[in-house]
């Protein structure tokens, strides 16, 4: 019996030893000390404890630099101008700058860790960007795998935002999942209703976020957001507009066209929405009443695979050959894409191969 | 004969390269040998892993297990010493250049498995290693080992844009590779038997 104490005694000895050597390097080793952040020469200094990352510093300072994956480094959006500080450009953030963005020494800021006093520079809109609570009011079923959610906001209890914009969700702990994360989402309501806002999240398998979304989240419950971010926004002008998105891609389309119908535009509007089968089609009606509502708007749902012998009668097979269809003036369209990368840069090949100049098309893809 | 531990330091690296003629080892060395820089980089990371651990293991077999009567507790000792002292080499890495810590992402606290590493502290009890001998033989080892990745990664650079059968592409050719270099090293293997 002593000897199996003993055994136990010695392992854990050893063990102790070592973790007690690890807590005291990390005490003096990774004990970076108290450093300042001087954002825009000045216009806010914040004195934050070193070691985490730009990104969760300036957050936690009420600072919300866009990120979509969430400080993961496969977004590159949480881009910022470093003007002294941050240490040398890390391998994983080559790939999200271009040459122009090296010289000027703009970084990630998820990547960068800060450990020494740094001095960085942001547009200064992003200074207007509020972190949000809101309670769940409304949860809805709009395909198997599609919810739309509906918050009524509580602090700040308005928001303004630019119909396209997105917010990042931030997720409870829930199950495995002990930390908070976010992402980003398109809002989907109308900008003119300043106290909602709504999202439409599509279920992702193992998507920490959307698990959470679609599984643990209720009515009632009470949620946080920052934003609102990005620039995939209405352009002034008086071109035709074709709405290229399917699936949960649909959120900022919804939000542009009820906008759009809110302030009397008369512009030509076509909306290609690609599904699968009938059973990922979702706000058809919606959509069906605002051809009514707007002068010239029209929803053009088109299914791949629709199964053998269901009632559908619409088009068929992929967006991309109708597009000729229905374009007037290749010259004077706007395209709005909102989908994955790769269905991105296929829509935007078809447009160019047509007529559409490359500066009119405007995408928010999905990272 | 007992050995000069400058004679055990050059065999370790030539003659019996623990991954060319034990095969330890070979998780990291296939996986990080696409880039000559990186292997650079791990190789030197596992090398000062292995002098280390090696040297620390050594104080505590013979200063503890010993002593006490425990030697058949070396194996999990032995991880325990291992993977404290990648954790602290992390820390430092991370501390001293990131860019070696982002290049070598993953693959740093890998070592912490590197099987070549727990290969030298066993191999050094069983060939019953003074402390001098067990420093040259870590330090020969680990160099071997970054002889091995950084040869591997010259020859899958120069492959890089040549035509490889698809079936043989990646691990495949690769492990061809390896077998050829290992038939090479083998060759020196007469010249000094170490074990």
């Amino acid at each position: 019996m002593t000897f199996i104490l003993w055994n136990i005694l010695i392992v854990s000895g050893i063990s102790g030893g070592l973790a007690l050597l690890l807590v005291l390097a990390d005490m003096f080793i990774a004990n970076y000390g108290e450093c300042t952040i001087d954002i825009n020469n000045g216009k806010k200094q914040i004195k934050v404890e070193g070691g985490s990352s730009l990104l969760t510093l300036l957050g936690d300072n009420n600072l919300f630099i866009p990120s979509a994956c969430g400080g993961r480094g496969s977004c590159g959006f949480c881009k910022v101008k470093v003007l002294e500080g941050g240490g040398p450009l890390l391998p994983t953030e080559k790939p999200y700058l271009n040459a122009q963005e090296l010289k000027d020494n703009i970084r990630l800021s998820c990547q960068i860790k800060v450990k020494e006093d740094i001095k960085i520079w942001i547009p200064p809109e992003l200074f207007s960007i509020k972190r949000f609570r809101a309670k769940v009011a409304k949860i809805e079923d709009y395909t198997y795998d599609i919810k739309g959610l509906t918050f009524k906001l509580i602090e700040p209890t308005r928001i303004e935002f630019k119909a396209g914009q997105y917010v990042q969700l931030e997720t409870k702990p829930y199950a495995k999942n002990k930390s908070t994360v976010s992402r980003a989402y398109s809002i989907s309501s109308n900008p003119d209703h300043e106290d909602i806002l709504q999202l439409i999240i599509r279920r992702v398998p193992e998507g920490i976020c959307t698990t959470w979304v679609h599984d643990h989240l209720n009515e009632g419950d009470e949620i946080s957001f920052t934003g609102p971010f990005g620039d995939f926004v209405i352009q002034d002008t008086e071109a035709d507009m074709f709405f290229i998105a399917g699936g949960s891609g649909k959120a900022p389309i919804k939000s542009m066209v009820e906008y759009l119908h809110n302030h009397g535009s008369k512009r030509r509007m076509v909306y290609f929405f690609g599904a699968r089968t009938k059973k990922d089609l979702y706000l058809t009606e919606h959509f069906r009443e605002y051809e009514k509502k707007l002068p010239d708007f029209t929803y053009v749902p088109v299914l791949s695979q629709p199964e053998e012998g269901s009632d559908w009668d619409g088009r068929t097979g992929y967006v991309l050959p109708y597009f000729q269809e229905f374009m007037r003036d290749p010259a004077k369209t706007e395209a709005y894409l909102c989908g994955s990368p790769g269905m991105i840069s296929a829509v935007t090949k078809e447009l160019k191969k047509l007529g559409v100049p490359e500066d009119r098309i405007f995408y928010d893809s999905f990272a | 004969m007992v050995l000069s531990p400058i004679i055990i330091f050059f065999a370790a690296i030539f003659t019996s390269n623990i991954l060319l003629t034990n095969f330890l080892g070979m998780c990291s060395y296939l996986s990080v040998s696409k880039e000559i820089e990186s292997s650079f980089g791990l190789g030197m990371a596992v090398t000062f892993v292995t002098i280390l651990t090696t040297v620390l293991n050594y104080l505590v077999y013979h200063y503890i297990l010993v002593p006490l009567d425990i030697v058949y507790l070396q194996y999990i000792i032995f991880i325990i010493v291992i993977a404290a002292t990648v954790q602290l080499t992390e820390m430092i890495i991370e501390r001293v250049s990131p860019v070696l810590y982002y290049t070598l992402g993953i693959f740093l606290p890998l070592i912490t498995v590197n099987c070549a590493i727990l290969g030298v502290s066993l191999f050094m009890v069983i060939r019953q290693y003074t402390f001098m001998q067990t420093v040259g033989y870590a330090a020969g080892s680990g160099l071997g080992w970054m002889l091995a990745i950084l040869a591997l990664a010259g020859i899958r650079a120069k492959l890089k844009d040549k035509f490889i059968p698809t079936g043989l592409q990646g691990a495949g050719i690769t492990l061809i590779i390896t077998g050829i270099m290992a038939l090479a090293f083998i060759g020196f293997s007469g010249v000094v038997v170490i074990q």
